[in-house]
């Protein structure tokens, strides 16, 4: 088996005696209020510790980032020239600005780096689709850290495993819908199967941008032919995925780790191979 | 809500939330809907998808402003002449509904000879008494018709105790008071609107001087933005298309705050936007079943459903009845809601024998409400004090006057999840630091009770409009938590106990009480399905009755609620029916309850036009179905359901009989919609625009600065900063404005404690603009310091251009953004900023004005203990104010 294999994730799903539909989330930026509710019901749900007390002063965002104690973050974007446009119709309306707030998540890649550096095994994709650590299983390596292209993942200070988003693994089985989506009061964050959440994605997408003022308006890690094979989590975006501190062109991390080993393994047997001649060579 | 009260008749919200989706415009002002009200407002962003327009009036780009299609920036405490503004254009472009206006507002009703308006007296209206500083309402009238407010006017005259008029009666005043209306009319009207004396002309009059130009003036508001505004409103209702308001205590906080509802209930009447879907105006209520708090009121000068509280002048029920029924409309079964109610409170010894019992209820003598109590506290005149639900440690405006009263009684009963700061502050607050209280000189008994939280618990919410929700207990109490149902029920049953055998005259009240219900568990909780029976009411058989028209004087009814009667109808308790939406119609009426009689849409027969036709296919809701003889719709007809259109009243007619079958406000005296209000407010016939008790502004308008009848406490613990051009003025030069956040609840009782809300907005912080940032040599992430004549209180910076800086008058003026949630106990903790607030207060609802008023600002954090007292004193010095040791 080629290391690069990995990442298929179509082929693990189907090992489980009962493959489901894959699941994900629609995150609609759009309808998003900013209230956090769904930070809240997450923390609730799988009993996350608060983060501690720190006033950042960066707009309304305290928590800051995802991180191994919290699993759903609201990023919120100011963007706002008050009175200093023009006259016009077009400007008026703009003149007032913006307040983007988008609830950010672990996207579940289709193409999981975190899942493929996992040497114990803890990082599993689940008969939903989903990426999740088994925290049992983790022995706090810390591999996965480094290896998400988001920065989603992260070691926990408290009791050292790896956490992130299992996407309420225990509320899938039981048919639930996972605590964040179930919480958000303007349905910004949907819940279902992926094909049909992209579906009504599309949908949408060309709703918001028949608005003259919405024209940038995207969707995020929707494709299959990104870096990381589409998300199991997606985005309706209004502007560019760094304005809200996303990378523009995630890349699964490990994508060129099966060439790399090709590369490396040649060069390792012509090392041999030199090593050998200069080893006959000095038997002379 | 006497806004609300005395325009329509009820109260309370005049639609619910989920009629906004219907809307083609939203207008949400006064209230930060998105970040307050997120759940309901998801019915906003409905609105906004199906094509919308959203306009967020606000000093502040907020979470609401971020989804609506417009932001306009207003000066806190600006609003009604921003509303003024409206009705100007409005009546300058004829663009009212003019049909229903004509039809359904009293338009046409022509006021007496004797009334004056502001722009005729400088800034008062006539009948201003100046020894009182109040006014006297009787040249307000109608001309030769004497009208009674039907919500308003009894909870003003009773709030305003001894400030009613007083002068003695003419013959012509006599003759007024007894006549009636005259097949459905006033005596005098012009239907043609001309007469210069009739109210749209007098209106036409009052806001000739709102124009854009005066509104920027005033508000700060770009003119063309106000305009923008007017004609979204105007190009968004009429026949075929409707618009609605959204307003919470952003409002209400302000000492002219009633006027503010009322301005807005003038532009829905001429924009005909009362009654009709998608239309109205929702008062956003601030927390869970506040709406209910006034239902079955906690206030002194209610009974429950809005039933006025007796007065001493009020001698027996007879006495009662006459002085506070109207002659006209519903109000005029008072009696049998009043005679039901002491039926429902006294049972067997309510008998028309005992005078229904009615020397048992206690009489009002004047204000009795919240401020005059504290006052009394620190008089010593008030021995105890329940806290329940309420923290005023840290939510009550001069909190530092709060914490002094209630260092000043002899008992004091805290109920509640955790130690808040009303229970603590007798070894942990400002006035300790300070060494303005010693812990040991605090002689207040203090009991603090662990309260059960609302899963420990069952019973109803009603919530911001009007419906009733019940809740089923998840789990047990623990430990010693109980509910407050449990609380006053053992407690009652305790006190009585004790007055069993008692023969004081005094505690007969306490004996006679019906005091007995189911009681459930082993910790013996009351039934709230008993309660809530109860406050349903029943008949002879005992059965639970459908609808308040069954009450009776007679006796032979119970209710505890008349407007809650049909709640328990067929023994059934609809407050905790749960049929899904998509099981029903968009209206559905078989989730909760809603009062009165199920109505989710208020006065709804306005949804048809005068011929009881709907007014257009796209926006119909009710009408009258010709066939059956009945009115029909999608809601339950507000309105008696045989009356036709064309019923014109007899000769003589009373009650509801008097009222036409083209008046859809069947609580008003007249069944109109009150452009004009000629009783129910206390302040002011009409709405007009006067500054903040606090402003750093001088009113362009009047030489009256403020709202003359607004209510004061002047004294070395509560004084006022001093007005525009007086000296010492410029020591507090800016604009102050308080609000909530999202993550965190009203005082922070229920939020600072708990992590997962608290890590969100961890810190006391100010929201401040570049411009004052650099003014005041504030950093992002630094220290200010907020100072005004009360005290000092620091908060962490948060510089954001989100908080516009305003041109007012030519001059800039900056604003300051300080959210109130945060005090000394639990994890999240920081300064308070009703610390810095006065005591100025509305006249008609006595609600203090918390959403505007002027400040200093420094950089850094304030000093502490006595060197605090001597900041203070060195502002109040300046602003020639007292100096407090």
């Amino acid at each position: 088996m080629e290391l690069f294999d990995a990442t298929g994730a179509d082929r693990e799903t189907a090992t489980y005696d009962e493959p489901q539909a894959r699941k994900g989330f629609f995150t609609d930026t759009t309808l998003c209020i900013g209230c956090k509710a769904c930070e809240v019901a997450c923390k609730e749900w799988n009993q996350l510790p608060s983060d501690g007390m720190t006033f950042t002063a960066q707009s309304y965002d305290n928590t800051g980032e995802l991180n191994g104690t919290t699993w759903r973050h609201v990023a919120f974007v100011e963007e706002l020239r008050n009175g200093k446009g023009g006259g016009d119709e077009q400007v008026l309306r703009a003149q007032a600005g913006r307040w983007l707030m988008e609830s950010d998540v672990c996207k579940h890649c289709t193409h999981a780096a975190c899942l493929d550096v996992c040497p114990t095994g803890s990082l599993i994709r689940t008969e939903f689709g989903t990426v999740v650590v088994q925290e049992d299983v983790c022995n706090g390596c810390g591999y996965c850290v480094p290896a998400c292209p988001f920065g989603v993942i992260d070691k926990r200070q408290t009791d050292g495993h790896a956490g992130k988003c299992t996407l309420c693994y225990d509320r899938l089985t039981d048919g639930e819908t996972p605590a964040c989506a179930k919480a958000c009061p303007t349905e910004s964050i949907q819940f279902g199967d992926l094909d049909e959440l992209r579906a009504r994605a599309d949908a949408r997408l060309e709703k918001v941008r028949a608005n003259a003022h919405f024209r940038d308006a995207s969707l995020y890690l929707r494709g299959d032919d990104d870096g990381i094979g589409g998300g199991g989590a997606f985005f309706l975006l209004l502007d560019k995925p760094e304005v809200y501190g996303l990378p523009p062109d995630p890349v699964v991390t490990t994508r060129d780790l099966g060439a790399m080993w090709r590369v490396a393994g040649k060069a390792a047997l012509a090392l041999v191979g030199v090593t050998a001649l200069a080893a006959l060579g000095a038997r002379k | 809500m006497p806004g609300l009260g005395a325009s329509f008749g009820r109260g309370g919200a005049t639609t619910f939330q989920q009629d906004l989706q219907n809307a083609d415009c939203i207008v949400i002002m006064g209230s930060n809907m998105a970040e307050n009200h997120p759940v309901g407002f998801q019915w906003v962003m409905e609105a906004r998808e199906r094509g919308a327009e959203v306009i967020h009036v606000d000093p502040r780009f907020t979470r609401t402003s971020a989804m609506a299609t417009q932001h306009v920036r207003i000066r806190p405490g600006t609003d009604i002449a921003f509303l003024g503004g409206i009705i100007n254009y409005i009546l300058t472009h004829e663009r009212w509904f003019d049909e229903y206006v004509k039809a359904y507002t009293n338009a046409s009703a022509i006021i007496d000879e004797r009334f004056r308006d502001t722009d005729d007296l400088d800034g008062l209206f006539s009948g201003f008494v100046e020894e009182k500083d109040s006014y006297d309402l009787a040249s307000w009238q109608y001309e030769d018709l004497s009208l009674k407010g039907s919500a308003g006017r009894r909870m003003g005259s009773a709030a305003s105790g001894n400030k009613e008029a007083t002068h003695p009666l003419s013959p012509r005043e006599q003759a007024a008071q007894k006549r009636l209306l005259e097949h459905g009319e006033p005596p005098h009207y012009d239907p043609t609107l001309q007469h210069p004396r009739c109210v749209f002309q007098l209106l036409k009059k009052h806001y000739a001087r709102y124009t854009p130009e005066m509104v920027e003036r005033i508000c700060g508001t770009p003119r063309e933005q106000l305009v923008r505004v007017a004609e979204a409103l105007c190009a968004n209702s009429g026949r075929e298309r409707t618009s609605a308001f959204c307003y919470s205590v952003g409002w209400t906080q302000h000492t002219v705050g009633v006027q503010y509802i009322r301005a807005a209930s003038i532009v829905q009447l001429l924009l005909g936007n009362i009654g009709r879907p998608g239309g109205g105006i929702l008062a956003l209520r601030g927390h869970a079943s506040i709406q209910g708090s006034t239902d079955i009121p906690t206030l002194y000068e209610l009974l429950p459903g809005y039933i006025p509280m007796p007065q001493a002048e009020h001698v027996d029920m007879k006495t009662f009845l006459e002085k506070s029924m109207p002659k006209h409309g519903l109000w005029t079964h008072m009696d049998a809601y009043m005679i039901s109610l002491m039926k429902a409170w006294f049972g067997e010894n309510a008998s028309a024998a005992s005078d229904w019992c009615f020397n048992y209820l206690p009489r009002i003598t004047g204000n009795h409400s919240t401020f005059p109590s504290i006052m009394g506290m620190l008089l010593g005149d008030v021995k105890g004090f329940f806290v329940v639900g309420e923290n005023p440690a840290v939510g009550s405006p001069n909190s530092s006057l709060h914490r002094r009263a209630m260092a000043n009684l002899d008992w004091l009963v805290v109920r509640d999840f955790f130690e808040i700061e009303s229970a603590a502050f007798w070894y942990d607050s400002p006035e300790i630091e300070t060494g303005k209280l010693r812990a040991q000189d605090v002689k207040t008994e203090i009991f603090f009770l662990p309260a059960a939280d609302h899963l420990q618990k069952q019973g109803s919410f009603t919530n911001t409009q009007r419906l009733l929700q019940w809740h089923h207990q998840a789990v047990e109490p623990e430990g010693d938590c109980r509910s407050e149902l449990w609380f006053y029920y053992h407690l009652g049953k305790r006190i009585r106990e004790k007055l069993r055998d008692s023969a004081e005259p005094r505690d007969g009240a306490l004996r006679d009480l019906t005091w007995e219900y189911t009681t459930l568990g082993e910790i013996e909780e009351p039934d709230a399905h008993a309660v809530l029976r109860e406050i349903n009411g029943w008949g002879m058989d005992g059965k639970a009755l459908g609808t308040y028209l069954k009450l009776k004087p007679d006796g032979s009814t119970a209710c505890g609620c008349w407007i809650y009667c049909g709640v328990f109808e067929n023994e059934q308790n609809h407050a905790a029916r749960r049929k899904p939406g998509s099981e029903q119609s968009w209206v559905a009426p078989e989730w909760g309850w809603a009062w009165p009689m199920n109505r989710r849409i208020l006065y709804n027969r306005a949804s048809a036009d005068p011929s009881g036709e709907p007014w257009s296919e796209r926006k119909r809701y009710v009408w009258w179905d010709a066939e059956k003889r009945t009115w029909s719709g999608e809601d339950v007809p507000d309105f008696i359901a045989d009356k036709a259109p064309d019923y014109v009243p007899p000769d003589g007619a009373k009650g509801d009989a008097a009222l036409d079958g083209q008046s859809p406000f069947i609580l008003q005296g007249d069944g109109k919609g009150w452009l004009f209000a000629p009783d129910g407010l206390v302040d002011g016939p009409f709405p007009t625009h006067y500054e903040p008790e606090e402003s750093p502004i001088r009113n362009v308008l009047y030489e009256r600065q403020s709202n003359p009848v607004r209510e004061r406490w002047e004294s070395a613990n509560n004084p006022y900063h001093p007005a525009p051009g007086k000296p010492g003025a410029a020591v507090f030069p800016y604009v102050s404005t308080s609000y909530r956040l999202t993550e965190h609840h009203t005082a922070g009782g229920m939020s600072r404690n708990v992590p997962h809300l608290s890590e969100l907005q961890p810190e006391m912080f100010c929201e401040v603009s570049p411009e004052l940032a650099a003014e005041r040599g504030l950093e992002n992430g630094g220290w200010a310091t907020i100072v005004s004549a009360r005290t000092a209180i620091e908060a962490r910076v948060l510089v954001t251009e989100r908080i516009p800086d305003y041109v007012i008058d030519g001059a800039p003026t900056h604003v300051v953004g300080l959210p109130y949630h945060w005090g000394s106990r639990g994890i999240s903790t920081g300064d308070s900023v009703n610390d810095l607030w006065s005591i100025s207060v509305d006249p008609n609802v006595h609600i203090q004005e918390t959403k505007a008023s002027s400040c200093d600002v420094r950089a850094g954090r304030r000093p502490r203990g006595k060197a605090l007292t001597a900041l203070v004193n060195d502002y109040r010095r300046r602003a020639g104010l007292p100096v407090e040791e």
